[in-house]
C-alpha cells in the first residue's frame, strides 16, 4: 500500500511478459509472499468462508434423503428428486406470487420515484424544501414500524374494496408502494441534478413540453440510477417478510419468504431437502440479477442505498 | 411556463379561464410536429383520469353501502384533488408529485399516524371496537332460551355463497334469514304439516349434511332483528327452533348494562368495560384512550419490564456490534484486496459478495439449519458431533446471531470500504509520507478520518437497519431461547422489533394487544431517530476536521 503508482505500473508488463514465474524473477519468493502471497491466503480463506454455506445448500438440494441429517455428507449423490418433488407443492405458486408482487412494486416504485425526483429537481414552486424535508423525517420511520397499523387499515379498506384488503397481493403492493417515495426520492433527486438543465431549456426552445422532456429526454440520461432503484426494490421487496407475512393469510396467495419459512419452522429435520431445491431456485433469480448489474449496484451503495 | 406545456393547454379545453387564450393557441402552433404526440398523451390522460375516476365512483358507492364515511370522504377528496391537479394548469409539480404523494399519505404517513393514535388506546383482545359493537356483542353472547315459548317449526338452508341459516314457520309466516342477515318473510314457501318443504331462493340442506355440519347447525344463531335486545332463533335438533332472548339488558339512557337474572348493575369504567359494583367485569369492551398506559406497562409492568429492559439492552449491543463486526471485516478484506499487483481480484471480489446477493431470508432459515444442535452440519461434519446448542443456549445464540450477520453482512462493507479507499487522493497519502509520518500514523491520521467521512451515513443506516432486522431474528432464532423467568412469551434474543410483533398476537400465537405493540414502536421510533440524529451531527464535525 506505500507507493502504488510506480509498481501498478509493473502489472500489465509482467502479465504480459507470461504466467506466474515471471514476478519471481524480479522478487524472491519469500518477499512475494510477505507482499502478495498472504492477500491469496486472506481471500481463499474468505472465499470459503463466503461460499461454504451456499456450496452446502446446493448439495442439500440435490441429496436424494432430504433430511437434514443426510444432507451433511456433500455430493455423496446427486438427484433432481427435490426439484421433482416441488412440483408436488405450492412452491411455484409462491415463486409467481413474489416475481408478481416485486416486478409491480419495482416499476411502480421507479416510475413514482423519478417523477417525484423530476419535479423536485426541475421546477421551483412553494412547499418544495418543506417537501424535501419531510421526506427525509418521514423515510426515518420504517414502514414495517407501523405493521400492527397497516393491518387495521387494511381491515378497514376490505371491508369496502376487498381487493384492498387483508390477504389481497394488490393491497401488499400498494403498501409496499407508500414507501416508495420516502427511500428513493433522494437517492433519484441527487441524480437528476447531474442531468444539465441546458438540456431540457434546447428541448423546451425546440417546442417540447414538459411530458415530452420527461418521458424521452430525462429518463434516457438517468437510466443508470433507475435501474440501481428498481433492483433494490426488487430485490428487498423479493426478501421481505414482516407485512408480507401479517397481510398475506392463504397460503396460495404467500410469498416465497413467507411459504420457505412455514416450511422450515414447522418440520425443520423432515422438509430440509425441499427448502433447500426451493432457497436454491429462490437465489438464482436475485442472485442473476446482482451479478449482471454488480456494477450499477455498486455505484448505488456508495450513493446510500441499503439493501433489505 | 404556459408556453412550454402544450399537453396541459389541450387538456385545460374543459374547464374555461386560466391564461391568455392567444398565448396558448399561439404556442399550439409553434410544436406543430409534436402534435400527433401530444393528441396520443392527451387521449391517454384522458383514458388514466377517467380510470380514476370510476375507481372513485365505485370505492365511494361501496363505502356508502358499508357505511365506512372515513374512506368515502377520503376518496372523495382524493378524486377531486387528482382531477383539479390532471386538469388544472397551475399545479404543474404536482403532476409529477401526486401518484407517489398518495400513497406516501395512506401507507405511510396515515399509518405512522394510526400507530400514534393506537399507542395511547387499549385496542387488543377484548378491546376490539367500538362501544355499540361491544354492547351488541355482549347482547348476542349472554342469550337465554325464553323460557315457556313454544318450539317453531324449523328447516336448516344454504343460500347460494353456501352460508347456512335457518327458515322458521311463526305465526303462519316462514321467515328465513342467516347469522348475518335477520329473519325475513319469504314468499312462496311451502309447509307440509310441520315441515318446511320448499323455500324460493335457498336450497333445503339435506340431513346427511346436517348431521356431517352438526358443530355448525348447533352453534348458528339467527337474529331475529337487527336490534340485538330482539334476540334470536337457534336450534339443537335442526327441527324445532326456540326464541333466543338476552339475558342482559342496555339501558341507554343510563348508559347501564343490567343481569336481568341476578339484577346487577353494570356500569361502563375508564377501562372500557362494563363494571359492576364489586369490581366484576362484563366479557367484552371497547377501544377507550388510555393515556400512556402502554408506555408505563414496558418500563414498569412486572411482566413486560424486565425483559424489556433486557431486549433494549441487547437491541442495542446486536445492532452496535453488528455494524462493528462487519465493518472492521469488510475494511480489512478491502486493505487486504487494495493491492493493485495482486491477481485474481475480480474473482476474489464476486465470490465474496454471494452472501450479500442472496436474499437475507434464505440466509437465515440456511443458517438455521446449519446451525442446528444434532443434526446441523457445523456440529455433526466440522465439530465431529459435538452437540452444542448454537441457537439453544442464551449466551451461544447472541453470539450466533452475531455471527450469521457477520456473514450477511461483511461483503456489503467490503464493498463501500473498497469504494471509499480507492476515492481517498494519492497525494494525500504522498505528502503526509513526505512528511514523515509513520504507516501507522497516516492510517490513523489522514485514512480513517476520510474513510469515516465517507462511510459514515451508511453506516448510520446499517445500523438503523439492524437495529430492526427482523427477518434475521425471526428466522434464525424465532426469539428463542425463552427467557425461563418471564412469562410473556419473549426469549434470549429477541430484539424490540421481535418483541412488537409477539406482543401484537398479530398472528394469533399470543393475545392481541395492538395498543402496546404500537407504543413500543414508538419506543424503537424515538430510539432510532434520536441515534442517527447524534450519529449524523457526529459525521458533520469529523467533515468539517478533514
Amino acid at each position: 500500500m506505500a507507493t502504488p503508482a510506480p509498481v501498478a505500473a509493473s502489472v500489465p508488463r509482467a502479465a504480459s511478459a507470461g504466467e506466474a514465474p515471471p514476478q519471481r524473477h524480479r522478487m524472491s519468493t519469500r518477499r512475494w509472499f510477505t507482499e502478495i502471497g498472504w492477500r491469496h491466503v486472506v481471500g481463499v480463506v474468505a472465499v470459503v468462508y463466503a461460499a461454504f454455506p451456499l456450496v452446502y445448500v446446493v448439495s442439500a438440494s440435490l441429496s436424494e434423503g432430504g433430511t437434514l441429517t443426510g444432507s451433511n455428507a456433500l455430493f455423496s449423490e446427486i438427484s433432481t428428486e427435490n426439484y421433482a418433488a416441488l412440483g408436488d407443492t405450492v412452491f411455484w405458486t409462491w415463486m409467481g406470487n413474489t416475481l408478481f408482487i416485486a416486478i409491480s412494486t419495482a416499476i411502480g416504485t421507479v416510475l413514482m420515484g423519478a417523477s417525484a425526483a423530476y419535479a423536485f429537481s426541475r421546477f421551483r414552486f412553494t412547499g418544495r424544501r418543506v417537501g424535501l424535508t419531510s421526506l427525509l423525517v418521514i423515510q426515518m420511520f420504517p414502514q414495517m414500524l407501523a405493521f400492527v397499523a397497516i393491518f387495521l387499515l387494511l381491515l378497514g379498506l376490505g371491508n369496502v374494496v376487498p381487493s384492498l384488503g387483508v390477504n389481497s397481493k394488490i393491497a401488499l403492493i400498494c403498501v409496499y408502494l407508500g414507501g416508495a417515495l420516502g427511500v428513493n426520492t433522494f437517492l433519484m433527486y441527487g441524480f437528476f441534478n447531474t442531468v444539465p438543465r441546458e438540456l431540457d431549456e434546447a428541448a423546451k426552445i425546440d417546442g417540447a413540453s414538459h411530458t415530452q422532456i420527461y418521458w424521452t429526454i430525462i429518463l434516457r440520461l438517468v437510466s443508470p440510477i433507475l435501474a440501481v432503484v428498481g433492483l433494490l426494490s426488487f430485490i428487498s421487496t423479493f426478501g421481505e417478510f414482516i407485512i408480507a407475512r401479517v397481510i398475506l393469510q392463504s397460503e396460495s396467495n404467500w410469498t416465497l419468504a413467507v411459504g420457505l419459512y412455514g416450511w422450515v419452522s414447522a418440520l425443520l429435520e423432515a422438509n430440509w431437502g425441499l427448502f433447500a431445491a426451493g432457497a436454491v431456485l429462490a437465489a438464482i433469480p436475485v442472485l442473476a440479477l446482482f451479478l449482471f448489474l454488480q456494477k450499477y449496484i455498486v455505484g448505488g451503495l456508495t450513493a446510500g442505498a441499503v439493501k433489505g | 411556463m404556459s408556453t412550454s406545456q402544450p399537453t396541459s393547454v389541450v387538456s385545460t379545453s374543459a374547464p374555461p379561464g386560466g391564461a391568455p387564450p392567444g398565448q396558448a393557441r399561439g404556442a399550439r402552433r409553434l410544436r406543430e410536429p409534436h402534435a400527433a404526440g401530444s393528441t396520443r398523451g392527451l387521449i391517454v390522460k384522458i383514458a388514466l383520469m377517467a380510470l380514476v375516476n370510476a375507481f372513485g365512483a365505485y370505492v365511494v358507492l361501496a363505502a356508502w353501502a358499508e357505511g365506512s364515511f372515513g374512506i368515502l370522504w377520503s376518496m372523495v377528496a382524493l378524486v377531486v384533488v387528482a382531477d383539479y391537479v390532471y386538469f388544472s394548469r397551475r399545479s404543474l409539480p404536482m403532476k409529477y408529485i401526486l401518484p407517489g404523494l398518495v400513497f406516501l399519505l395512506v401507507y405511510q404517513i396515515y399509518v405512522v399516524l394510526y400507530t400514534g393514535y393506537v399507542a395511547f388506546t387499549n385496542y387488543g383482545d377484548g378491546h376490539n371496537s367500538t362501544k355499540e359493537d361491544a354492547i351488541s356483542a355482549l347482547l348476542a353472547q349472554n342469550e337465554r332460551r325464553v323460557e315457556g315459548s313454544a318450539g317453531l317449526p324449523l328447516a336448516v338452508i344454504q343460500d347460494g355463497d353456501g352460508n347456512l341459516g335457518f327458515a322458521v314457520v311463526r305465526d303462519g309466516e316462514v321467515l328465513a334469514g342467516t347469522a348475518e342477515q335477520p329473519l325475513e318473510p319469504v314468499d312462496g314457501a311451502v309447509v307440509e304439516g310441520s315441515a318446511i318443504t320448499d323455500v324460493p331462493g335457498w336450497t333445503l340442506l339435506p340431513r346427511a349434511e346436517i348431521l356431517a355440519r352438526q358443530a355448525d347447525v348447533t352453534t348458528l344463531r339467527v337474529p331475529v332483528s337487527d336490534d340485538p335486545e330482539a334476540g334470536s332463533v337457534r336450534t339443537q335438533d335442526a327441527r324445532t327452533g326456540y326464541s333466543y332472548r338476552p339475558s342482559l339488558e342496555y339501558d341507554a339512557a343510563a348508559d347501564t348494562m343490567t343481569d336481568l337474572t341476578t339484577g346487577t348493575v353494570y356500569r361502563p369504567n375508564a377501562e372500557g368495560l362494563f363494571e359492576a359494583e364489586d369490581g366484576s367485569t362484563l366479557g367484552v369492551g371497547w377501544r377507550v384512550a388510555v393515556g400512556l398506559d402502554n408506555f408505563s406497562t414496558a418500563f414498569a409492568d412486572d411482566r413486560y419490564a424486565g425483559p424489556f429492559v433486557r431486549i433494549l439492552a441487547w437491541t442495542f449491543a446486536f445492532a452496535l456490534l453488528s455494524v462493528v463486526t462487519t465493518f472492521l471485516l469488510g475494511l480489512f478484506l478491502a486493505m487486504v484486496f487494495n493491492d493493485p499487483r495482486m491477481r485474481g481480484r475480480k474473482i476474489y471480489r464476486t465470490l465474496m459478495i454471494l452472501p450479500y446477493a442472496i436474499p437475507g431470508f434464505l440466509a437465515a432459515l440456511l443458517w438455521s439449519g446449519l446451525l442446528n444442535r444434532r443434526f446441523g452440519f457445523i456440529n455433526e461434519v466440522l465439530l465431529g458431533g459435538a452437540e452444542i446448542g448454537w441457537l439453544t443456549d442464551p449466551w451461544l445464540a447472541k453470539l450466533s446471531v452475531l455471527g450469521v450477520n457477520l456473514w450477511l453482512g461483511f461483503p456489503y462493507m467490503f464493498l463501500i470500504t473498497t469504494g471509499a479507499l480507492q476515492a481517498i487522493p494519492h497525494d494525500l497519502l504522498e505528502a503526509a509520507k513526505v512528511d514523515g509520518a509513520s504507516r501507522f500514523r497516516t492510517w490513523r491520521s489522514v485514512v480513517m478520518p476520510l474513510l469515516l467521512v465517507a462511510t459514515g451515513p451508511l453506516l448510520i443506516s446499517s445500523f438503523a437497519f439492524n437495529f430492526n432486522n427482523f427477518t434475521l431474528i425471526y428466522m434464525l432464532t424465532n426469539g428463542g431461547p425463552r427467557f425461563t423467568d418471564a412469562s410473556v412469551p419473549l426469549g434470549h434474543t429477541d430484539i424490540l422489533i421481535s418483541m412488537v410483533y409477539n406482543v401484537s398476537g398479530i398472528d394469533g400465537s399470543a393475545p392481541k394487544n395492538y395498543g402496546l405493540a404500537s407504543a413500543l414502536s414508538i419506543v424503537i421510533f424515538v430510539i432510532v431517530a434520536t441515534v442517527s440524529a447524534l450519529a449524523f451531527r457526529q459525521t458533520r464535525k469529523l467533515e468539517e476536521m478533514s
